[in-house]
């Protein structure tokens, strides 16, 4: 210890300046630092607000939908020449020629068929629909006039939403100047008005954008959800309840939970796979069922459920299962009676985040063929159906203008229901969290 | 436990406004007046008045939770980290203030180091636990120089001929009270004037206990050392001044001598007497 | 009966089987007094009889109707005429289609060939009989499963731990799916693999520069038209992977270090569920977000400065999959992070370190393994991300490095080659479980290690 005269011990004044000397470079190091961490915080930031910013302004506007106030003359010669009112007839009768009389009596100075085949490409073919719909349900309209608002057509849409210009040159805004025309006197006149979009809520898919809706889309994917709850609860509860409170620790034990592990990491693209190739290739399931998606979704939230429930049975002291053992009880009583309502509210809080993942989810269900174009809503879980966020897929692609709105306004409703079923776990968690 | 708290209470009426004791030295390192701790509501420190003398190990004994620990923290303002902590009072370093706006708490720490309780080494290898400080506070001008603070360091703290072989491997390789003793070089390598040593043996065995008090007393020479512990045959062994807290009160200082074998208060014998603590 | 009646009515069955399994035990006790005499309560009874008329029946039923399709078609198929087994594979396979659709009722039986009405009707015939068949079994095995455990009813019968050992089984049964799983995607994956192999080499698939794996339709064609070498996809998977990364690594870490210690906990509060928001968000909002918003931006910026970038360029897919991973590396390096512990940042402080000095090379330093581990599932996570990548990515399978031209990536590939009508056997459906295989392998090696060095970590600061 006698190296008090070495070189390298200096005198605390010496050192000190030294110190003194580093300061201003360090804490500009420090300034630079702090400034890259609040940076990249901001940047996190401006994405969610860029990403939800975009969607919604692109997508709210699909609540409202352009409609055209017609008055409608239920013209018995055209829709029951027979006068029978037989409900057959009336289903097939021609509704449409119906919406056309009632464009020319609007604009009756339109005369040759190249001009009034533009006037009726104002009306979409839903308006017909309607037609029917009403007369089937009420055969006593026959011969009566109604003045009703009737669906546009998508092009008219876009215009009056302001997604195409008026202005713009007439090949891209796929309206003729004569039809821009018309559409600006029934504005004028009030015939032409954006009313709150039933059919977006009540009509499946469609190849028409004005037409097209998500109730297909929300049916089938509470369907698959059912289905993924049924089983992926149960069996998440039952596994980790296993795991938690009766496994041996052996080999066996250990490769199952190194298994949930990874398998709540595998691509969910390779469970599509696996639904594929066992569900429907070898156990000869039906494609594009709920069922099946459910099946697949199922294999994929499980080892979330699994995680949560395992999380939420160690959070219970283990005070009281030796309370409960003490007093006699088995060890499944001791699980039924203490632990497991115990731990309940963490579990579904798992349950429901995992929901929610589940919710969407869209890759594995491409591959087990929920993914068609279907029209009609699913009436059970094996019809085939589609997924509110495979229906957004669908319609990303579409080329039309009015389906980036819809596509935006599907975005929409599919993010409500997630922000609903994460705030329900919130919730949940906040009510039943217990600080032991 | 009810049993002493009782006679504490009871005590605590009888504890007098003032330390006993002189709290001055000549020309002391720190001067420390009328100090108050807070963490959020509670008085941690009451008015604490006390000075450290250059080249002596002060002791600070006491119960647990009278705030010694926190009083040692204050002196390198290591409660600045704690969220809700709140440090009123003068405290002066060399005279300077050391909360004054002027002072700057990385300078502050490096001319006081601290010594933890449990050993805390980086997860680096020896020579970089104890090149660190140096690194950062740019005291060595090339790899020659930092080499030789590192040799110096870990020479002074005993440690040398233990590690000279492994500087390479990691410091959380080595035994408990290694591993206190390279926190100690790492410490001395910022070359500071004063070391806080908040009960660095409490997590040691007896033969390691006995190398760090060894040590102690060595490098009592080059720095004011303040050392707080739970044992009092620690603080009689290696101090040359003891403080006894009690609950937030400094109740007396004195040379250790005097301390342990007259302690003028009350409640200072009681301790030392074991008969509470 | 139907399958799912049939159900139904063994639930009823073993309800009533629970009160005759109660009853008899209350009996052989001599009545509410007697009680104290049994083994166990009379409920333990009662569920022991109701399980053990439920469960066997249940587990045939389970069993039957998974085998029945397959075995009814077998029959069918062994009584068909030489003229339809003359067909060739894809004619049979055809007529199968034929007949199926015909069962389900989705075309009358007057629009497909007389052999194939005369097979469905068949099909139907027999499947008559099973379901009969199945009824009076299971309903046989349910009634002699309940007879036999009321016989054994007696005060010294242990049926709580009987009862309890099944439930204990059933609980492990359910922590067997998740290996159940696992099994079921090698076997199943790997299986088509196997089979796409033996058409395609494995040295052609993974070091092939070329892929296009459209088949021509004359079967003389088949192998010399259609490539299937994945080197370009492999490629395109990594440069988009990458470009995630390069996004998601610095802005996740520095995030998280913000966060964790310089934020006050006001900000902490609402900025940390604020940025987790991005990781609720479906990963086909990114994908429509890629296409619509970022690819024509990035479209206009690189027309300003010159530069060329493709509609569906490699650049729009990654950088928004680094936006979509962002919260996945900030949350788990906050973990890291705060799972450092403080005696560590008080040594550093104490010895005069500034906030980021010790950040850097004592926090970071001690938390790296951790966000190594982290970083790794985080890649692992872009390698199997894949409606992104549909939607964003391109199917041009180019090898080139360069971030502005269009890449396929080996999810995008899956799902082309399986979506749409496609026959099961051919080497394009094939092509796919094999690049499934491939992906599955890669993300599970990235996993074990990542899962490995998270937890040694982890134990390290427990």
């Amino acid at each position: 210890m006698s190296s008090t005269n070495n070189s390298a011990v200096k005198s605390a004044a010496e050192t000190q300046q030294q110190v003194r000397n580093s300061l201003a470079r360090r804490y500009r190091a420090e300034r630079r630092f702090r400034f890259y961490g609040f940076a990249a915080v901001t940047a996190g930031i401006a994405f969610v607000v860029f990403l939800f910013g975009t969607i919604f302004a692109q997508g709210l506007s699909v609540f409202q939908q352009s409609y055209v106030k017609l008055e409608v003359f239920y013209d018995p010669e055209t829709i029951d020449p027979a006068g029978n009112r037989d409900p057959d007839d009336l289903v097939v009768a021609d509704y449409q020629a119906l919406v056309r009389a009632a464009l020319r009596e609007e604009f009756p100075q339109v005369e040759g068929r190249p001009n009034l085949r533009e006037l009726y490409g104002l009306m979409s073919s839903a308006a017909s629909i309607e037609l029917q719909r009403a007369v089937t349900a009420n055969p006593d309209l026959i011969g009566q006039r109604q003045t009703l608002w009737l669906l546009a057509d998508d092009t008219i849409d876009m215009v009056l939403k302001g997604n195409v210009s008026r202005q713009a040159r007439e090949d891209e805004r796929r309206l003729s100047d004569q039809q821009i025309g018309w559409l600006n006197a029934l504005e004028q006149r009030g015939d032409l008005d954006l009313r709150f979009n039933r059919s977006f809520f009540s009509n499946g898919d469609s190849r028409d954008p004005e037409q097209a809706g998500v109730r297909g889309a929300l049916i089938g994917s509470l369907l698959t959800l059912l289905i993924t709850l049924l089983l992926s609860f149960p069996i998440g509860v039952g596994a980790a309840v296993y795991l938690e409170e009766f496994a041996p620790r052996n080999r066996l034990t250990d490769v199952i939970e190194v298994n949930i592990n990874n398998l709540a990491a595998v691509p969910s693209i390779v469970f599509g796979l696996l639904g594929l190739a066992v569900f429907i290739g070898f156990f000869g399931m039906p494609r594009s069922a709920p069922l099946v998606g459910g099946f697949v979704l199922t294999l994929l939230t499980l080892p979330t459920i699994i995680i949560a429930s395992r999380a939420a049975l160690k959070a219970v002291p283990p005070s009281i299962r030796e309370a409960a053992l003490g007093m006699g009880a088995s060890r499944l009583q001791m699980v039924g009676h203490h632990v497991l309502p115990l731990a309940l509210p963490g579990m579904l809080t798992g349950a429901i985040i995992g929901m929610a993942r589940a919710l969407g989810e869209s890759a594995p269900l491409l591959m087990i063929g929920m993914v068609a174009f279907i029209v009609e809503v699913p009436q059970g879980i094996v019809d085939p159906a589609t997924a509110l966020p495979v229906q957004v897929f669908l319609w990303s692609d579409l080329p039309e203008r009015g389906f980036v709105e819809r596509t935006s306004g599907a975005i929409i409703v599919l993010l409500l229901f997630l922000l609903l079923m994460n705030a329900t776990a919130v919730w949940l968690r906040n009510k039943f969290e217990k600080r032991w | 436990m009810s049993d002493s708290a009782a006679s504490v209470d009871s005590l605590k009426t009888k504890v007098p406004a003032k330390t006993i004791g002189d709290i001055t030295v000549p020309s002391p390192v720190f001067s420390c007046r009328d100090v108050d701790v807070f963490y959020g509501d509670k008085h941690a420190i009451k008015k604490v008045n006390i000075d450290i003398a250059r080249q002596q190990v002060l002791a600070m004994i006491g119960p647990s939770g009278c705030g010694k620990s926190t009083f040692l923290r204050c002196l390198n303002r290591m409660n600045d980290t704690i969220v809700g902590a709140r440090v009123e009072g003068q405290i002066t370093l060399d005279g300077q203030d050391i909360h004054e706006k002027r002072q700057d708490v990385v300078q502050l720490r490096a001319r006081v180091g601290m010594v933890f309780q449990k050993p805390n080494p980086f997860p680096k290898t020896i020579y970089e636990n104890v090149a660190y400080g140096p690194r950062i506070h740019g005291l060595a001008a090339n790899r020659g120089e930092l080499d030789d603070i590192v040799n110096q360091s870990l020479r002074r703290a005993g440690l040398w001929e233990e590690v000279k072989d492994r500087l390479n491997q990691p410091g959380t390789s080595l035994s408990g009270g290694q591993q206190q003793r390279l926190c100690i070089a790492r410490t001395i390598a910022v070359n500071p004037e004063v070391i806080l040593m908040d009960e660095p043996c409490s997590a040691l065995d007896p033969i390691a206990t006995a190398r760090i008090e060894d040590l102690i007393d060595e490098l009592r020479e080059s720095y004011a050392i303040c050392i707080v512990t739970h044992s009092m045959q620690q603080a009689a062994r290696v101090s040359q001044r003891t403080a006894y807290f009690h609950l937030g009160d400094l109740v007396e200082v004195g040379e250790t001598n005097k301390i342990f074998t007259n302690p003028q208060a009350k409640l200072t014998e009681d301790y030392i007497t074991g008969r509470f603590g | 009966m139907t399958p799912s009646l049939l159900i139904v009515a063994l639930a009823l069955l073993s309800f009533i089987a629970f009160q005759i399994g109660k009853a008899r035990a209350l009996s052989v006790a001599g009545g509410a007094r007697g009680i104290r005499d049994l083994h166990s309560l009379p409920g333990h009874y009662g569920m022991l009889a109701a399980l053990w008329a439920g469960l066997p029946a249940l587990l045939l039923v389970i069993l039957w109707v998974s085998l029945q399709d397959r075995v009814l078609i077998a029959i069918v198929t062994s009584h068909l005429p030489a003229s339809v087994m003359a067909l060739g594979q894809d004619g049979f396979t055809l007529f199968l289609n034929d007949v199926r659709n015909v069962i389900a009722g989705n075309i009358p039986a007057s629009q497909v060939s007389a052999e194939a009405a005369v097979a469905a009707t068949q099909y139907v015939r027999l499947q008559g009989y099973s379901r009969m068949a199945l009824t009076a079994l299971a309903f046989a095995v349910a009634v002699l499963g309940l007879f036999i455990t009321r016989s054994r009813i007696t005060p010294e019968l242990r049926a709580r731990n009987s009862v309890e050992r099944v439930f204990e089984g059933l609980l492990f049964l359910c922590s067997l799916v998740a290996v159940l799983t696992t099994l079921g995607i090698v076997l199943s994956v790997a299986f088509e693999a196997t089979r796409f192999f033996n058409i395609v080499p494995a040295s052609d698939f993974l070091f092939g520069t070329r892929w296009s794996p459209q088949m021509a339709i004359r079967a003389d064609q088949v192998g010399s038209s259609g490539a299937f070498g994945a080197i370009p996809l492999f490629a395109g998977t990594l440069l988009i992977s990458f470009i995630a990364m390069i996004v998601a690594v610095p802005i996740g870490l520095f995030s998280a270090i913000y966060l964790a210690e310089y934020a006050p906990s006001q900000v902490r509060k609402v900025v940390k569920p604020l940025l987790e928001v991005l990781a609720g968000v479906p990963t086909v909002v990114y994908g429509f977000f890629a296409v619509t918003t970022v690819g024509p931006i990035l479209r206009v910026w690189g027309e300003s400065v010159g530069l060329d970038v493709a509609g569906e360029s490699a650049l729009a897919a990654g950088l928004v999959m680094g936006i979509m991973i962002i919260p996945f590396v900030s949350s788990l390096a906050d973990d890291m992070i705060t799972a450092v512990p403080q005696s560590l940042r008080d040594g550093a402080y104490a010895l005069g370190a500034t906030r980021s000095e010790t950040i850097k090379q004592v926090v970071l330093r001690a938390a790296l393994p951790g966000i190594v581990g982290g970083v790794l599932l985080a890649i692992s996570r872009a390698i199997g991300e894949t409606m992104i990548v549909v939607m964003a990515a391109g199917l041009a399978a180019n090898l080139t490095a360069n971030p502005l031209e269009a890449v396929t990536t080996v999810t995008v590939q899956i799902v082309t080659l399986l979506v749409g009508d496609q026959e099961f056997d051919s080497p394009k459906t094939l092509a796919a479980f094999a690049l499934g295989l491939m992906l599955f392998i890669v993300t599970l090696v990235l996993n074990v290690i990542a899962l490995y060095v998270v937890r040694k970590y982890r134990e390290q600061y427990e």
